[in-house]
Order: structure tokens, then C-alpha cells, then sequence
């Protein structure tokens, strides 16, 4: 099926500062394309932490959107340094955020489990020195 | 209670917001952690916090949440404020501390908001 828009932002390692600008960019189109309630929310709340992360972990990456008439994909995907033990990172409570990211508020090693639950569909694929892949759908109703 | 009525019991200045006082709240969240926030909170409440970087107003547009609380007589930099107007935010600043804020706001009738969360058996053993 064909994507009815896609879009593709691109995250800068460490800048703390925009974090979180694609994420907003992302709901405001969702919206004017007639997103709503809890949908709409589940995508904000999964894209700013995957943005989040991109921001904090990754040497860089980007973010895309691609809406379809039944569906939201969002797919994030980074140049590195990859995830060495991809089930422990899924665990709730364990980051390896610095101290930047824990003095904003977060850090808190809930990122991922917090994408899995508000997506209805993720994966995530890692290879140490290339880079991760995280890729979330959320069902239109 | 209203949002009116947060800024009687807790005698806060309104920052932002001065139009949509009369907004009903039901329920309230209090946390400096925007990583529990985002995972924790799923209706659209009140977030009384001690932390004033843009995250604190990101966090709540990406969760529509009603109205910031920021306790201590925290006043976030003019920016943030901008963008929790552009957001149509309330933000209201008072001199109680983030305990006494939630124990005057509780004591008055606003609730936590419900958290699902379960005991890890094994832990219980």
C-alpha cells in the first residue's frame, strides 16, 4: 500500500537542545491528517523517546515517518555504536544514559520497554559498530 | 477542582494560561524524572515538577497534559514559556515545596493518576 506521506528527520548526537523537535513536528502532521486520542498519542509518546535516544546514545541517526491509510510506521535508525546486549536493554531500569541526559529528567532505562508497550508492533535490530534499527507500526482504527 | 482552585490552595502565580483557569482537573502527577512521566502517565493531567528545561514542556505536549506546576518559585526561562503558550499550557509557579504542593492539592481532592504496576513475584519471595 502506498504511503499517503513520509517524512525523514535527521538527529544530531548529543544536541539536547532540539531533541524532541521531530517528535513534535511528527504530531503536529498526525493531526492535521485527522490522528487522534490515543493513537496519536501513543506515536508521540514512542517517536520523542526513540528521538530521545538517538539524541543520547547514537553518533548521529534519523527518524521517519510513513503514514499509510491503515497504519503509522515509525523507523529509527543510527550509524552507531550499536547495542551489545539487546536484552538487557529492553529491561526496565537499566540505562546508559550520562549524567547530561539524567540532569534533564531522563535516563531512567525506560525508553525502550516504554516504545514496545505504546507501539503495536516493534522491533529492534542492533550489530555493534554499525548501528540499531528500531521500527514501530501503530494500527489506525 | 479547577485549575483556579490549584492556584488558590497553593497560592501560585499564573505564568501562562490565564484564560483557561476554569479547566477541570481530576488527577495530578508529581516527578523530576520525564522518563517515568512519559511511561507512567496516560491521561491528559497536571505535572507538578522542580525541573524547568524544555523537556519539562516537550514531555507534557506529547502527553496533551493541562496545566505545569513547577513548585520552589521556579519560573522557566521566557523560551519554555513561549513554547507552553504556543501549546496552550497552563503554567503555574508556587513557593511550596514539591511535597507540600502535592499534600495541599491531595488534601483538597485531586488523586494520583493511576498506575498500573504489578509486584515482580519473584522479587516477593
Amino acid at each position: 500500500m502506498n504511503a499517503l506521506m513520509t517524512n525523514t528527520y535527521p538527529v544530531t548526537a548529543a544536541d539536547y537542545t532540539s531533541a524532541g523537535r521531530a517528535s513534535a513536528d511528527i504530531k503536529r502532521k498526525l493531526k492535521q491528517l485527522g490522528v487522534s486520542g490515543d493513537v496519536l498519542r501513543r506515536v508521540a509518546v514512542a517517536s520523542y523517546e526513540v528521538e530521545l535516544n538517538l539524541v543520547i546514545h547514537s553518533l548521529g541517526g534519523e527518524l521517519s515517518l510513513s503514514v499509510y491509510p491503515d497504519r503509522v510506521q515509525l523507523v529509527s535508525s543510527d550509524v552507531g555504536p550499536g547495542i551489545p546486549d539487546l536484552s538487557l536493554a529492553m529491561r526496565e531500569g537499566w540505562s546508559t544514559a550520562n549524567d547530561e541526559a539524567r540532569s534533564l529528567g531522563f535516563g531512567a532505562g525506560m525508553g525502550l520497554p516504554n516504545m514496545k508497550r505504546n507501539a503495536d508492533d516493534f522491533d529492534i535490530q542492533s550489530e555493534v559498530g554499525k548501528g540499531t534499527v528500531i521500527t514501530m507500526g501503530f494500527r489506525l482504527a | 477542582m479547577t485549575i483556579q482552585d490549584m492556584v488558590r490552595i497553593l497560592q501560585a502565580r499564573v505564568l501562562i494560561g490565564h484564560e483557561k483557569l476554569d479547566t477541570p482537573v481530576y488527577t495530578a502527577c508529581c516527578s523530576d524524572l520525564m522518563s517515568d512521566v512519559l511511561a507512567f502517565v496516560d491521561e491528559k493531567t497536571v505535572l507538578i515538577t522542580g525541573l524547568t528545561n524544555p523537556h519539562v514542556v516537550r514531555t507534557s505536549e506529547m502527553l496533551d497534559l493541562k496545566c505545569l506546576v513547577f513548585v520552589r518559585g521556579k519560573v522557566p526561562s521566557d523560551d519554555i514559556l513561549e513554547s507552553a503558550e504556543e501549546q496552550g499550557l497552563v503554567v503555574i509557579t508556587t513557593k511550596a515545596t514539591a511535597f507540600s504542593a502535592c499534600g495541599m492539592l491531595y488534601a483538597e481532592g485531586l488523586r494520583g493518576v493511576p498506575v498500573p504496576l504489578e509486584w515482580n513475584t519473584e522479587d516477593d519471595a
